[in-house]
């Protein structure tokens, strides 16, 4: 299914991918597009686990594994994260990142 | 050996009795704090009585002498190998006397002032601060070693600032505390300097070691010489200094007087009777170290002794504030008990000077507060402390009347009255070792009773003052501790005293010596004479005898100025060339220094604080970007 496509092309799709996440979570101002660039930091994190196995030790699996608990803990992530965000709506009648800057209300 | 391990209670309880009084006085009925005061101390008084008779009566085989019993002592600091300091128990004869003296006293004082305080305000603080008087004034005498006695030395200093300034809001009570604390603050830097001295040259602390005979006190001669005083010497001058301060002597009197600023069972317990015999205690502790190790020093001890109770007992004539007159002369009294420690010896009967000057500080102790109660008495009566304001209360105070003119008779040393015993010992103890002290003794004696009966007749006497509402007599709780006082006045001077206090722990026979006796007795019924003549009716001849010697008398009534030098010294002296320049360098350098550290602090916090903003976003762009910095770096320039 891979043959013929370079190494390369993946380190390439998946840097961009963070730099894409990294710029999504420093501009955008909503928490859960925040939550979101993270997502797409830890994928492309994934995609270089899965490449690297592959391309470089295709005998071994622990690439493989490493990128299946970091699956699992982002999604632990995610619901805590969406628990956080809920309970600041309550407090804070609001998601915007920038109101919330005080830890006292 | 009996134990006396239950001795430690006796100081004990008043420590628990200021801790709970002090703690929920408030919150009980002013009464019960005093009850409770009172049945403390009463147990504590129990208790010594029964320490006596078990030390002097029970435990004592005939014909050998005290000997000091430690009944409790534990380490309180282990500061190196060497200087241990120690908290304990020490019994013998004096310490004895004195908690007798002290829990008979404090518990009359107790009792009277759940009259005398009726009504007042802050009436549970009161008797919380007695207890703690009582507490560190016990622990003062049963001190085993000179460190223990220092500490609750300070303590007593403390507790009798607490009770002088007692209406704390009276501006005139307020500043005779912090006098009498500064005062006696100074003379206790120099019994700090005088116990460094002579636990240098000696290497202990502990009393039974320094006063032995053959301890390291006296067996050292007393090192190399200064002035023609050796070390020892020096340093037992400079204790002298601390218990001059606390014993109101010559140089150092000038709190006493206004002391009486306190309540007036206060200066009955404080500044009478326990307290102000401090000084005298320490040198009796000491006594051993002083008549074997430095003579000289003990003369010392004599003269300020026999100068103060002259140069008190001239001001008690000329003062009107009652409580003033009984301040000057509990000055005067207590000059009489150091002057005869510096007269005695050491030893049988050359030791007559340390039993009398006990005797007297026992007797004193009973007729003396006698003499301050009734006065509070008179004033609870009258509602005023000025002589002038008073006259013809005879009739109005029956039971104090009675019980003053007996104390009155103890104090000028009319035959029968313990005060005549005690103050006669004195004199023989003088007579046989210092004639010039014994003549300036003599006349003392004659001007004691001549103030004394001047006071009696001014208050009980004299003119028929018109009250604006009929003075009544005190209620039975203030007059039955004085009638117990008065028959305490008379009966301890039956005791046989120099069998049982004597300077080297064995007994010897003391004779009334009538060679010096009758002419004392006829100094005193002189004395006497002289005031009735004077004061028992209004008459001008006081005057006239004051405007004879105009200058004197201005002299005297203003205390011989020394409040002024004193004011004078401090204020234009010390406070202009010492304080000012070190308040200076207070202010400028060092809480410059202060101040430039904090400002600094400030300042920086100040610039940086605008980092920690809350702004998730911002935490972020600085990690990210710091970690991208830090990797280039890493990467590419290491």
């Amino acid at each position: 299914m891979t043959e013929g496509i370079p190494l390369y092309y993946f380190l390439v799709v998946s840097t961009l991918m963070f730099f894409i996440g990294i710029f999504g979570f420093l501009t955008r101002k909503n928490l859960i597009t925040m939550l979101m660039s993270i997502e797409l930091i830890l994928n492309s994190v994934n995609i270089n686990f899965v490449v690297f196995n592959k391309y470089l030790y295709p005998q071994n699996l622990q690439g493989h594994f490493f990128s299946l608990i970091v699956i699992a803990v982002a999604a632990a992530e995610a619901a805590v994260g969406i628990a956080i965000i809920i309970n600041i709506y309550r407090n804070f009648r609001s998601i915007e990142v920038d109101r919330v800057d005080q830890m006292k209300n | 050996m009996t134990d006396f391990t239950y001795t430690i209670l006796i100081p004990l309880i008043p420590l628990a009795v200021f801790l709970f009084t002090g703690l929920t006085g408030h919150k009980m009925k002013p009464i019960v704090s005093g009850i409770i005061g009172s049945t403390g101390l009463g147990i504590s008084a129990i208790l010594s009585y029964y320490t006596a008779f078990q030390y002097f009566l029970n435990s004592h085989v005939a014909g050998t002498a005290f000997l000091p019993v430690k009944a409790a002592e534990l380490t309180w600091l282990r500061l190196t190998e060497n200087l241990v300091i120690k908290l304990g128990v020490l019994l013998d004869p004096i310490s004895v006397m004195m908690l007798i003296v002290i829990t008979t006293v404090s518990l009359m004082v107790h009792i009277y002032s759940i009259g005398y305080m009726k009504g007042e305000r802050g009436y549970h603080r009161f008797f919380a601060f007695l207890s703690l008087f009582s507490f560190s004034m016990l622990g003062l005498v049963l001190a085993t070693n000179i460190f223990q006695m220092y500490i609750f030395w300070e303590l007593v200093g403390v507790s009798s600032f607490l009770l002088i300034g007692f209406y704390y809001e009276k501006p005139s009570a307020v500043a005779a505390s912090k006098k009498a604390f500064i005062v006696t603050r100074f003379a206790d830097l120099g019994f700090l300097i005088g116990i460094l001295m002579l636990s240098f040259t000696t290497k202990t602390f502990d009393f039974i070691s320094l006063t032995s005979p053959s301890g390291p006190a006296i067996a050292s001669s007393g090192g190399a010489s200064f002035l023609g005083l050796s070390l020892l010497g020096w340093s037992l001058v400079f204790i002298f200094m601390g218990g001059a301060g606390k014993s109101a002597m010559f140089p150092l009197h000038i709190w006493l007087p206004d002391a009486m600023e306190g309540p007036t069972p206060v200066s009955a317990l404080i500044h009478a009777a326990t307290m102000v015999v401090a000084g005298v205690y320490l040198v009796a502790r000491l006594f051993p170290v002083f008549a074997l190790g430095a003579p000289d020093a003990l003369l010392v001890v004599a003269w300020v002794g026999g100068f103060s109770s002259l140069f008190a007992a001239i001001i008690a004539c000329t003062q009107t504030d009652i409580k003033r007159v009984l301040a000057y002369s509990t000055m005067s009294q207590i000059g009489y008990m150091m002057l005869s420690l510096g007269v005695s010896g050491y030893g049988g009967h050359e030791g007559l000077g340390f039993m009398a000057s006990n005797w007297h500080l026992f007797t004193h102790a009973f007729f003396k507060s006698l003499l301050f109660l009734g006065a509070g008495a008179v004033i609870h009566a009258v509602h005023s402390n000025d002589m002038r304001d008073m006259g013809g209360l005879r009739k109005h105070l029956p039971i104090t009347h009675i019980t003053f003119l007996i104390a009155c008779f103890a104090i000028a040393g009319v035959p029968g009255f313990s005060g005549f015993f005690s103050k006669d010992e004195i004199l023989s103890a003088a007579f046989e070792s210092n004639m010039p002290l014994f003549y300036i003794e003599y006349a003392v004696a004659g001007i004691t009773a001549f103030y004394m009966f001047r006071l009696y007749y001014n208050i009980f006497w004299a003119k028929e003052t018109h009250y604006h509402h009929t003075p009544h007599e005190a209620p039975y709780i203030m007059t039955i501790p004085l009638m117990i006082l008065a028959f305490g006045s008379v009966v301890t001077g039956f005791i046989p005293f120099s069998h049982f206090v004597t300077s080297d722990g064995l007994a010897f026979e003391a004779h009334i010596n009538w060679s010096v006796a009758i002419p004392s007795i006829i100094i005193a019924l002189v004395g006497i004479a002289t005031a009735t003549l004077l004061y028992r009716k209004v008459s001008g001849i006081p005057d006239k005898i004051a405007k004879a010697i105009p200058h004197f008398y201005k002299w005297a009534y203003h205390k011989f100025y020394f409040d002024e030098l004193y004011l004078f010294v401090t204020k234009k002296i010390i406070f202009r060339y010492i304080s000012t320049p070190v308040a200076w360098f207070d202010r400028h350098v060092v809480d410059g220094t202060m101040n430039g550290i904090a400002n600094l602090t400030q300042y920086t916090s100040e610039s940086i604080k605008d980092f920690q903003s809350g702004r998730l976003q911002q935490y972020g762009f600085v990690f990210i970007s710091s970690a991208i910095a830090l990797a280039i770096i890493f990467i590419f320039l290491w």
